[in-house]
C-alpha cells in the first residue's frame, strides 16, 4: 500500500465531478492518505462529499479566475505532491486532468501514463493497465520515478462510498502562477444545449454512424433516443464530417459509455469506437455489412440498412409504448 | 517489452488537421513559414513529405535510436527543443496521436518553453500577435485566447485537410529536411516507461446475428423488452 496519493477532484457545475469520486475510490485502495485538490466548488461541500469516499484530506486552490486550469493547478499541485510526500497522483483522461498532467510532469520531471483503466501496486510499483486495439488486448506499464503521474478514463473503475466515511480537513491554498505560461484566458463559455440524459451517465445510448448515410438522417437517432429515454451519441466518423458535435463522440477520443443498453446504428464499429463502449451491458448494432467488426460484440446484430429499418422500428416502439 | 508497429510511418490522420490550420494561418497572416517538426523512427519522412506535399515549407525529422519507446514526455523534450531551434513563435499539434492517444504531448511542449498552452481547439483564429481560440468543454466550448508565442493543440475533423496536388508532391522532393539525432539537440533520455505485460481483455460472447427481412424490429423489440427496456 502507498502512503500518499494525491488526487485532481475537478469541478462540474458548481459541484466536485463524479469522475472525481472514481479517482478517490481508486485512490482509497492503493494509499493509505488521499489528499484531494479542488478548485472553482465550495470547499466544505466538496470535503463532505470526498469524505464519504474516504478522501482524507482536502486542498482547495479557491477560484482560478478563468485562466486555463492546466498551468495555474498544476503549479499548486506541485506543493502539494512535496508537502504531503506524494507518491501517486490521479487525475480524469478529461481536457482539464491532461492539461494538468502535463504541465506536472514537467514540474517534476516525471513521465504520465495515461487512458489508464485499472491502477494497482505490485511490490510497491504502481502498474497501470490501458485498452489497445479496440480494447482487445490490455497492455499493462508501469513507470520508474519517484512520483507515479496517472490519468484514468471516466467510467472505468465504479465510484463505491467507503465503509468508514473520512473527515478531511480543508486546508486553504492559492493559485499565484505568474509565470509566462498562464497566460491562457477564457474569455467566454459556452454550452452546447442537448435533450435527453447526459451521454456519459445515460442508461440507454443510441448511437449513430456513416451508415445513416446522411446528416440529416440522424434525426432517426434523436428520435429513437427520445422514445426510448436515452442519450444520443455518435462514432467519430460523423463528428470529423460535421455532422454533430464533438461532444456527443464516444470512442477512445471521446467519451466513455457504459450503459445498460448501447444501441449502435450504422456502426462498422472501429477500434476507436469498441473502446469507448465494450462496457454497455446490452449491446444491439444495426450494420449493412455482416463482417462489420461491431456484430461480433453485440448481444443482437442486425444484418440491414440502417435507413430502412429505422423508421419501421420508431413506428412499431410507438405503437408498443403508445406515443 | 515492447509494442511495436509493423506498419510504414505515415502522416497521422489527426496531424493531416495541424498541417492544415497551420498552412490556412500562414496564407491568412500573409506567408509566414511553416515548418514541419517531427520525431520518427529510423529517418522516416514519408509523414514529413505528405505535409511538404500539402504545402509546408520545410521539415526536422528527429530520430534517434535512444528514442524508442519514448514516453510522451520524452517525446515533448524533443519537440519542444526543434521547436526552439527553428524559432517557432506558434506551435501547432494535434491533441492525441491515432494509437497513442496520450493527449499530454503539447501542453507539455508548451511548459517545457513556458509558453501557454491553448489545448483541443476546434476553431483557431490569429489576431496580430495573439491566438484566440474555440476550446472544446465536457459540453460544449471555452474561447481561450492568448499572446504568442503560444502552443495550441487541435481535435479531429475541424478543418477537411487539402489533399497534395501532383506539383505538391513533386516540389515536396526538393524541399529541405533537416535529419537531426538526440546529439544535435544536445539533448541526453532515458527511458522511464516499461510495458510490464499484454494480455487478451475479457472478450464479449457473440450474440444473435439476424438478417433484416424487413421484420427485424420485431427481433429488436423483442429483445428490449426482455432486457426490461420496453
Amino acid at each position: 500500500m502507498l502512503t500518499n496519493c494525491v488526487i485532481l477532484a475537478e469541478p462540474q457545475g458548481g459541484a466536485v465531478a463524479p469522475v472525481a469520486l472514481e479517482l478517490a475510490t481508486l485512490a482509497r485502495s492503493l494509499s493509505e492518505q488521499v489528499t484531494a485538490v479542488i478548485y472553482d466548488v465550495d470547499a466544505q461541500e466538496a470535503a463532505k462529499t470526498l469524505g464519504s469516499y474516504g478522501v482524507t484530506a482536502i486542498i482547495s486552490l479557491g477560484s482560478t479566475d478563468s485562466h486555463l486550469p492546466g498551468v495555474p493547478v498544476a503549479d499548486a499541485m506541485r506543493e502539494v505532491v512535496s508537502t504531503v510526500g506524494a507518491q501517486a497522483v490521479l487525475v480524469a483522461q478529461s481536457y482539464t486532468g491532461r492539461d494538468v498532467l502535463a504541465r506536472l510532469s514537467v514540474l517534476l520531471d516525471a513521465p504520465v501514463l495515461t487512458n489508464a483503466v485499472m491502477v494497482r501496486e505490485v511490490d510497491g510499483a504502481v502498474v497501470a493497465d490501458n485498452l489497445v486495439f479496440g480494447g482487445e488486448k490490455v497492455v499493462s506499464s508501469k513507470i520508474t520515478a519517484p512520483v507515479q503521474l496517472l490519468a484514468i478514463r471516466p467510467k472505468s473503475i465504479a465510484s463505491e462510498a467507503a465503509a468508514v466515511p473520512a473527515n478531511p480537513a480543508v486546508t486553504d491554498a492559492s493559485v499565484s502562477s505568474n509565470t509566462k505560461a498562464n497566460r491562457a484566458v477564457i474569455v467566454s463559455s459556452h454550452v452546447e444545449e442537448r435533450q435527453g440524459p447526459k451521454l456519459d451517465e445515460a442508461e440507454i445510448v443510441v448511437s449513430g454512424g456513416r451508415g445513416l448515410g446522411s446528416a440529416e438522417n440522424y434525426r432517426y437517432v434523436e428520435e429513437l433516443a427520445g422514445l426510448l429515454h436515452g442519450a444520443t451519441g455518435a462514432s467519430r466518423a460523423i463528428v470529423d464530417a460535421g455532422w454533430v458535435p464533438y461532444a456527443y463522440q464516444v470512442g477512445q477520443t471521446g467519451k466513455t459509455v457504459k450503459p445498460n443498453l448501447y444501441l449502435a446504428i450504422g456502426i462498422s464499429g472501429a477500434t476507436q469506437h469498441m473502446v469507448g463502449m465494450k462496457g454497455a451491458k446490452n449491446i444491439i448494432a444495426i450494420n449493412k455489412d455482416k463482417d462489420a467488426p461491431i456484430l461480433q460484440i453485440a448481444d443482437l446484430g442486425v444484418v440491414g440498412d440502417a435507413q430502412k429499418l429505422l423508421p419501421r422500428l420508431i413506428e412499431a416502439i410507438r405503437q408498443r409504448v403508445g406515443a | 517489452m515492447r509494442l511495436t508497429r509493423a506498419a510504414k510511418a505515415i502522416l497521422d490522420d489527426s496531424d493531416a488537421y495541424g498541417v492544415e490550420i497551420a498552412l490556412r494561418l500562414a496564407e491568412a497572416a500573409g506567408g509566414a513559414e511553416v515548418i514541419l517538426v517531427s520525431m520518427a523512427p529510423n529517418q522516416e519522412v514519408q509523414g514529413v513529405r505528405t505535409g511538404l506535399a500539402m504545402g509546408a515549407t520545410s521539415a526536422v525529422v528527429i530520430s534517434d535510436p535512444a528514442l524508442a519507446g519514448a514516453d510522451a514526455l520524452t517525446t515533448a523534450k524533443v519537440l519542444a527543443s526543434a521547436a526552439q531551434r527553428v524559432g517557432a513563435d506558434l506551435v501547432i499539434a494535434a491533441t492525441e496521436s491515432t494509437d497513442g492517444y496520450t493527449g499530454t504531448v503539447p501542453a507539455q511542449i508548451a511548459a517545457l518553453l513556458d509558453w501557454p498552452a491553448l489545448t483541443f481547439a476546434k476553431q483557431i483564429e490569429l489576431r496580430g500577435a495573439a491566438v484566440s481560440i474555440q476550446r472544446q468543454t465536457e459540453d460544449g466550448y471555452d474561447v481561450v485566447e492568448a499572446d504568442l508565442p503560444a502552443v495550441v493543440s487541435v481535435t479531429a475533423g475541424v478543418v477537411e485537410p487539402r489533399y497534395p496536388s501532383f506539383k505538391g508532391i513533386m516540389s515536396a522532393k526538393s524541399k529541405p529536411v533537416e535529419q537531426l539525432t538526440l546529439a544535435d539537440l544536445g539533448l541526453s533520455v532515458e527511458i522511464r516507461e516499461q510495458v510490464v505485460a499484454v494480455e487478451d481483455a475479457e472478450a464479449r460472447a457473440a450474440g444473435q446475428i439476424v438478417e433484416d427481412d424487413g421484420s427485424a424490429e420485431t427481433e429488436i423489440i423483442n429483445y428490449l423488452a426482455q432486457i426490461k427496456v420496453l
